[in-house]
């Protein structure tokens, strides 16, 4: 039995139903990484395991208990999130803002207690943003201010992490040190971190669990990358015909996009 | 660097920890809330002591605990004390309202008066005064209730999978206005000395508050602003946007829903108090923001601020035009409008006037 589970989803934004009929097990300390194109639903899935999106059937089981039994504060000191946007606020400081993510451990009379100044400090170190501890939060450049998001989601102590697209607005070089201190935190913290992302190279090379969904159909596809992805898995999922290399650094799978193809274009045009 | 980086302050602050109680405060807005307290303490002092009739500062506090003369009695608990205190009940009201909504909206244009709550409690004191010629704790209700009601009209309207910050604002100005029609046409259609009843109390003002006034805004007070305060830390957190204000383990839109009734009810019993006293919830939060530098709402710089510039307002109305009686609205309305021209221009330079 897994810490996070979901059975049986039927995820709906009003009246339009995004997924059904999601099963999905997180392995406890996997690097889960959940793929597909967009409006797939990965998104939607991964809130409605961190409790944002109130599933219109099934349930999601955190710690063997549906996760809306708990208390918000107490699910928060279990499961931590990075959403795909917060709001700055005005004239903060790293410090401060890290600060916040002790609120689930803290009371209206103890709220900065030894324990909260130290985890405070071990998350800022982990991630690196120590140094900038007095500086305001608006001046950072965005690879720093992923990083001091995630400070303040690990200073909430959570064993278990999901990050809603942690690399979107950052470059190249941004992305790969915040998913490098993902694997570190996945490797040497322990935690097990459930990650939306975007680019299906990226998601093999982290990922020690993956899970594929498709528009309309839901999950295709789950397990160890190197063991599901296949050039007939992306063409499926993507509709983009590949070729599955091993990357040549690391020996996940790799994802190499079929050279222009000329012929069905040649056929769409005599066709007409 | 890790040995250095040992000895550092993560985050800055004092810090006091006795037993099982723990904090962290920042110096500067400690400094900052001592000095306005003073500031209200001094002006306050100033206006019990100046008038038409002036009293020495020890005439003024023998008064205060019991031992003073008759005629002082009346000037200092009767006429000048309610005064005083109304002014800084509904200051202090108006402004954490304002605080309030302003950072659950992220916009420093929401406030009780621009979207409308202030106008609704108006019209519902204007037809009790109308209506049934209600006394002061009847148009109090009156108020209370209109307030509620167009509050709970303007957040249904601007619902939308939750509530956005302008969508709210831009739906609180346009019911603000038919408020405000509303509520000259029912002054058109009362009896002469109800129309101008209604119309004085309607520009909001602290003359001839009595203790009935202070008691129905220092009950009020008395709940709401300690459940402000307590609410107030999850207030920081909602800033950052309902997902990470959730993950951190607050209930946003309960929360959301418990903050705007504490900011309804307190608009609607401080205009209740002392009519629509326009702008101030607009400024004060702001400016308290600016004087302490520091992130997050900050209700109780921002209250003594509220208190303050209503105080001070309040005083120059009385003595800049003596010997005649304006309405502290008139002053807070125009210094207010220069500072909604200013933020107006400062924002929209910023580029998030969204």
């Amino acid at each position: 039995m897994t810490r996070l589970r979901a059975e049986d989803l039927t995820l709906a934004y009003d009246e339009r139903t995004v997924a059904e009929g999601l099963g999905v097990v997180i392995p406890d300390g996997s690097f889960t990484v959940i793929v597909g194109p967009n409006a797939c639903g990965k998104s939607t899935l991964l809130k409605a395991l961190a409790r944002m999106l109130k599933p219109k059937l099934g349930a999601v089981y955190l710690d063997g208990e549906v996760i809306t039994t708990y208390r918000s504060k107490e699910v928060a000191r279990r499961l931590g999130l990075l959403p795909q946007t917060s709001i700055a606020p005005g004239g903060i400081t790293v410090g401060e803002l890290v600060a916040r993510g002790r609120y689930p451990h803290q009371r209206l009379l103890k709220q900065w207690s030894e324990q909260d100044e130290s985890v405070v400090t071990e998350a800022m170190r982990l991630t690196n943003v120590l140094d900038l501890s007095d500086r305001m939060l608006d001046e950072l450049s965005g690879g720093q201010r992923q990083r001091v998001w995630l400070a303040m989601v690990l200073a909430q102590e959570t064993s278990i992490l999901l990050l809603d697209e942690p690399t979107t607005f950052l470059d190249i070089a941004h992305q790969v040190e915040v998913l490098d201190l993902c694997a570190d935190l996945h490797e040497h913290g322990g935690h097990t971190l459930v990650a939306v992302l975007h680019d299906l190279n990226q998601a093999c090379r982290y990922a020690t669990h993956l899970i594929a969904m498709k528009p309309g159909e839901g999950i295709v596809a789950q397990g160890n990358p190197t063991e599901i992805v296949t050039a007939e898995l992306v063409e499926d999922v993507f509709g983009l015909p590949c070729r599955v290399v091993p990357d040549p650094e690391t020996g996940t799978p790799l994802i190499v996009p079929l050279r222009r193809q000329r012929v069905p274009v040649a056929e769409t045009l005599t066709a007409r | 660097m890790s040995a250095p980086a040992r000895d550092r302050r993560a985050v800055r602050g004092r810090v006091v920890r006795t037993g099982f109680v723990s904090f962290r405060f920042a110096e500067r807005a400690v400094v900052v809330g001592l000095a306005l307290l003073a500031a209200l303490v001094g002006l306050s002092l100033v206006t019990m002591t100046s008038g038409d009739f002036e009293l020495t500062v020890s005439e003024v506090v023998r008064s205060l605990i019991g031992h003073g003369d008759g005629a002082s009695d009346f000037i200092v608990l009767t006429l000048r004390l309610p005064r005083l205190v109304t002014g800084v009940l509904v200051g202090a009201a108006l402004a954490v309202s304002g605080g309030i909504l302003q950072s659950l909206s992220g916009n420093p244009l929401a406030s009780p008066d621009i979207i409308g709550f202030t106008q609704g409690a108006a019209t519902g004191a204007i037809l009790v005064i109308v209506l049934v010629d209600g006394s002061m704790v009847q148009v109090g209700a009156g108020a209370l209730v209109g307030g509620v009601a167009t509050a709970v009209v303007v957040y249904l309207l601007a619902f939308k999978r939750g509530v956005q910050g302008f969508r709210l604002i831009l739906i609180g100005i346009g019911v603000s206005f038919i408020m405000l029609s509303l509520n000259k046409y029912l002054i058109t259609r009362a009896s002469l000395t109800d129309a101008i009843a209604a119309q004085a109390w309607q520009v909001g003002g602290l003359n001839g508050r009595g203790w009935d006034h202070v008691q129905v805004v220092g009950v009020a007070v008395a709940v709401l602003l300690p459940l402000a305060l307590y609410f107030g830390r999850r207030l920081a957190l909602m800033e950052m946007g309902d997902a990470t204000a959730k993950g951190l383990g607050v209930d946003s839109e309960r929360t959301r829903l418990v903050l705007i009734a504490i900011s309804v009810g307190l608009a609607a019993v401080a205009t209740a108090a002392a009519g629509p006293v326009s702008f101030l919830a607009l400024a004060a939060p702001q400016l308290a923001r600016r004087l302490t530098g520091s992130a997050g709402a900050g209700l109780v710089p921002t209250a003594l601020m509220g208190a303050l510039l209503l105080v001070a307002g309040d005083f120059a109305v009385q003595r800049l035009f003596s010997p005649a009686q304006l309405p502290v609205g008139i002053a807070t309305g125009a210094l207010g409008g220069l500072y909604l021209v200013w933020l107006l221009a400062h924002e929209w330079r910023r580029g998030i006037a969204r």
